[in-house]
């Protein structure tokens, strides 16, 4: 005997609930990972924004004989521990450097001090009564001010708070990074290209096969470790260098190239290598005229995302020396440097209001550079991807 | 030797094992490739037992069989594909020009030069129709120039009875043409580099029967330029396209004759059996 649609429909109902109780738990699921995401960048944007603005002050500053022998006369007595120190001690060079400011005396917005800064800012700053008095009056009448903080992006880090920016520790990452990708992106797609195409099938081969997965599990400090062992001691390149610490992260990068390079060749239809054989090819010909070029987007894709895993990466720059304070940007390999996540490591650790911010800060602009990387990815995926 | 070959019923034609039984008298009667006594192995399966051979020049030679007798195998013993499956192991002679093709001193990029092959199901290269064609010849440096290549092109194109279709499109992705057209360009990107035999795996097994008869028509015209060995599961596909007919059972060559004789009379109760459908 048949059953009737309303037989059927009643034990129905129990499977579209079921379905149901699914997708609202994955919905769920969704919601939740999207208001971790939301409160953490929210949070980040809060506190790193005002990090984004550093206090000025509208001053007279006398450029005299007197003041580049003592920095500290060039400003009137009142505002004198108002004003950056670090600006103060810059002044005798930049009287050196321009001779005509002798003599003069010159309305300018000067960099304040970062109790100031934080005072501005609403937050708690140690100034004394006197001081606050006197910074009060200035912001009645428009000579105290919060400005675009140009510093953070062109300066080093410094001891002084006002005065501590990023740039040195992007240039260090760029560095590294060029020497990561200089290393694994070649070695990686070769070893694979290697394994996928070349390689018989054998003991060997599987076992490293077994070792390449597994390096992509080993921690990253370890490679640290390994790095200093092989590029400070073995080979005597200098330490804190982005030479050493991209050598590091690339070892640790290669097994990610590896990985990804060959799904991206295997993805390719056995099909196309036919084809290819069939006309005459030598199986370099394969490689490079149809293989290559058919997993180029798979192949970069891993890198950027492998690249993007490095660039985040700070364990194994501990140990070859690269989470240290570096004031002055890099511009050779061989130079010490630091990196941005080593940067915020730094900046992590100090108690003034001024490094929280900078610290939050930090993050902004390295979380928008991975999503850069990342767009990236995505866009060489869609430019270079072919069907067939 | 165990040869799989009846006795032949013409002596004078057929001096060796591996002749047809009946030899077609107005056929070309050079040879193109010579197999003697030929044992293949997937790892510990024997998949090719003893199979003799002779493939005349300019002549369609058709395999026959029901799935899995070894047909295809032995396809791909005539460009030396199978050095793609690592389990292989291959005895016995196959001779080209005479050479043995599987000889240490044979470079198989040379001998696929001089025999092309067509797939199963089409793989156009993801290039442009134009590229498809021009890859192989610039790669084993027959052509160069520009203008060569051009006329290259247009040849190989027309030969595959392709050009009055595509010439207006040879920019475009070989891909975005239809699965016959596909298969044509493929063919055409074979005969461009001008080889001797063309192999061809099946060729019209994922066409529709009007692209299966535009590509049939086509390998009636290609063998007066080529010698053409085709894997073909339909029968009447072989008995209309084939000078000559291998049967293939279990990874023996059971018989091989001439088409004619093979459909009407067969020599072998195997071959007839099949033939009239009994089984496979």
């Amino acid at each position: 005997m048949s059953h009737s649609f309303d037989d059927i429909s009643a034990q129905l109902k129990g499977r579209h609930r079921r379905t149901k109780r699914l997708k609202f738990m994955s919905m769920g699921a969704l919601a939740l990972a999207a208001t971790f995401l939301v409160v953490f960048i929210g949070d980040m944007v809060m506190r790193g924004y005002p990090a984004f603005q550093q206090a000025e002050l509208h001053v007279p500053v006398t450029y005299s004989e007197q003041s580049q022998e003592i920095p500290l006369a060039a400003v009137e007595e009142d505002v004198r521990d108002l004003v950056s120190r670090g600006w103060l001690r810059q002044l005798p060079r930049d009287m050196a450097a321009d001779a005509s400011l002798m003599g003069q005396t010159i309305d300018r917005w000067v960099i304040a001090d970062d109790q100031v800064d934080q005072y501005l800012k609403g937050h708690k700053s140690h100034l004394k009564p006197k001081q606050t008095a006197v910074l009060d009056r200035m912001i009645e009448n428009g000579t105290a001010e919060l400005k675009f903080n140009i510093n953070f992006f062109t300066t080093g880090d410094s001891k002084l708070p006002e005065y501590a920016g990023i740039w040195s520790a992007a240039m260090g990452t760029i560095l590294t990074l060029l020497v990561t990708l200089a290393f694994a992106f070649p070695v990686g797609v070769l070893t694979a290209v290697y394994l996928e195409e070349f390689a018989p099938d054998n003991r060997f081969t599987q076992a490293i096969e077994i070792n390449i997965n597994n390096l992509a599990a080993v921690p990253s400090i370890l490679f640290g470790l390994l790095g200093l062992a092989i590029f400070i001691n073995f080979f005597g390149m200098p330490r804190s260098s982005p030479l050493v610490g991209g050598l590091t992260l690339g070892l640790m990068t290669l097994p990610v190239i590896i990985i990804t390079t060959r799904s991206a060749l295997r993805s390719v239809p056995d099909t196309i290598r036919q084809a290819a054989f069939g006309v005459g090819c030598s199986r370099w010909q394969v490689v490079r005229d149809h293989v290559l070029p058919l997993s180029l987007p798979g192949i970069l894709t891993g890198s950027i995302i492998g690249l993007a895993q490095a660039m985040g990466e700070t364990a194994p720059l501990i140990i070859v020396g690269m989470v240290a304070f570096i004031p002055d940007a890099p511009t050779a390999i061989t130079q010490a440097a630091t990196v941005l996540p080593a940067q915020i490591f730094t900046w992590a650790g100090e108690p003034e209001q001024a490094y929280v911010e900078r610290t939050a800060a930090g993050i902004l602009v390295l979380l928008s550079v991975l999503i850069l990387l990342n767009a990236a990815a995505v866009m060489l995926r869609k430019k270079f991807e072919r069907r067939w | 030797m165990n040869s799989t070959v009846a006795t032949p019923a013409k002596p004078a034609a057929a001096t060796r094992p591996g002749s047809p039984v009946v030899i077609n008298e107005d056929a070309n009667h050079e040879l193109a490739i010579r197999v003697e006594d030929l044992n293949l192995w997937y790892g510990e399966k024997q998949a090719l037992k003893n199979i003799n051979i002779d493939v005349f020049q300019k002549n369609v030679t058709a395999l026959i069989g029901p799935s899995g007798c070894g047909k295809s195998t032995f396809l791909r013993c005539l460009n030396r594909m199978n050095d793609l499956i690592r389990s292989v192991r291959i005895e016995g002679l196959v001779e080209m020009d005479g050479r043995d093709v599987n000889a240490r001193n044979m470079d198989e990029v040379a001998l696929r030069r001089r025999v092309g092959m067509v797939f199963q199901k089409p793989n156009p290269f993801p290039k442009s129709i134009y590229d498809n064609i021009a890859y192989a010849p610039t790669m084993h440096d027959l052509v160069s120039r520009r203008a060569d290549k051009d006329d290259l092109v247009e040849s190989a194109l027309r030969d595959a009875g392709l050009w009055e279709e595509v010439k207006d499109i040879l920019d475009q992705p070989g891909t975005s043409l239809s699965g016959g057209q596909q298969q044509r360009l493929c063919i055409a990107r074979a005969i461009a580099v001008k080889p001797d035999v063309i192999l061809m795996d099946e060729p019209t097994s994922a066409l529709d029967p009007i692209s299966t008869a535009t590509i049939e028509d086509l390998m009636d015209k290609l063998k007066t330029q080529f010698s053409i060995v085709t894997v073909t599961h339909n029968m009447q596909q072989a008995a209309r396209v084939a000078d000559y007919t291998a049967f293939f059972h279990m990874g023996e060559l059971v018989e091989y004759n001439d088409t004619k004789t093979m459909f009407s009379n067969p020599n072998t109760k195997k071959a007839e059996d099949y033939i009239t459908g009994r089984y496979g």
